[in-house]
């Protein structure tokens, strides 16, 4: 199965998908870049006159990348085609060091810390173009097939 | 292992999960995680895995799936230690 298969099967589409492209997804880790386009409805707001990407949504390109993307690929891999995939964020707890301003490309690099019964745990990081630690935290969702 | 030490456990790992507290001050064998305690589903996976942890034993998806109160819980819990 190919990365394509599995940005096919996340259930965002604009303006709240943020996965561009999938560099590496295996039984243990994912990868993945997004770059956040300058006319991103959230400039508009946060902030006023001075945009900065909000902290909710990195978490959310973080959980997107690092444990959706990730979750598709264990759900596949265990068997069924996963037609109708059921998520649920259940948790997270993020620091952040750096802010992304519009137009960054960021880079996310997720480790599986268990898959147990339909809940994927991860620590995910988000770095800079320039490799730096944007932030990083854990975060862990509910993801299953739900047959129709 | 006693019954009286093993429902000890299961409630001091099911205490920081718990949504109602209420459920806790009448804690017995017939109270449900989700009904009583109001432990979320991905919470109860929690309770799964610290309950593996505690007693150094695994649980499978099918004994899972019958663990819907803490005397359902004990029950596992001794049958696994029994077959250890």
């Amino acid at each position: 199965m190919d990365y394509k298969n599995i940005l096919e099967k996340l259930p965002y589409s604009t303006p709240f998908l943020f996965v561009d492209e999938l560099l590496k997804v295996n039984e243990i880790s994912a990868e993945g870049i997004y770059t956040f386009p300058e006319d991103s409805f959230f400039y508009i707001g946060h902030f006023k006159n001075n945009p900065v990407t909000p902290g909710v949504i990195l978490t959310e390109c973080m959980a997107q990348i690092g444990v959706v993307c990730l979750g598709i690929f264990l759900l596949e891999n265990e068997n069924s085609d996963s037609k109708n995939i059921k998520l649920a964020l259940s948790s997270s707890e993020v620091d952040f060091y750096l802010p992304v301003f519009p137009g960054e490309t960021v880079k996310v690099v997720s480790e599986k810390l268990f898959y147990r019964f339909n809940k994927l745990k991860c620590e995910v990081r988000m770095y800079s173009k320039e490799d730096k630690l944007i932030c990083r935290g854990k975060i862990a969702g509910m993801i299953k097939n739900e047959l129709a | 292992m006693k019954e009286k030490e093993i429902l000890n456990a299961i409630k001091k790992i099911v205490t920081p999960y718990t949504q109602r507290q209420e459920g806790l001050e009448d804690f017995s064998e017939e109270t449900d995680f989700i009904k009583d305690l109001e432990v979320n589903s991905a919470n109860l996976v929690d309770v799964i895995l610290d309950v593996e942890d505690e007693f150094n034993i695994e649980i499978d998806n099918e004994s899972m799936e019958g663990m819907l109160t803490v005397g359902d819980a004990k029950n596992i819990i001794e049958q696994k230690l029994a077959s250890a």
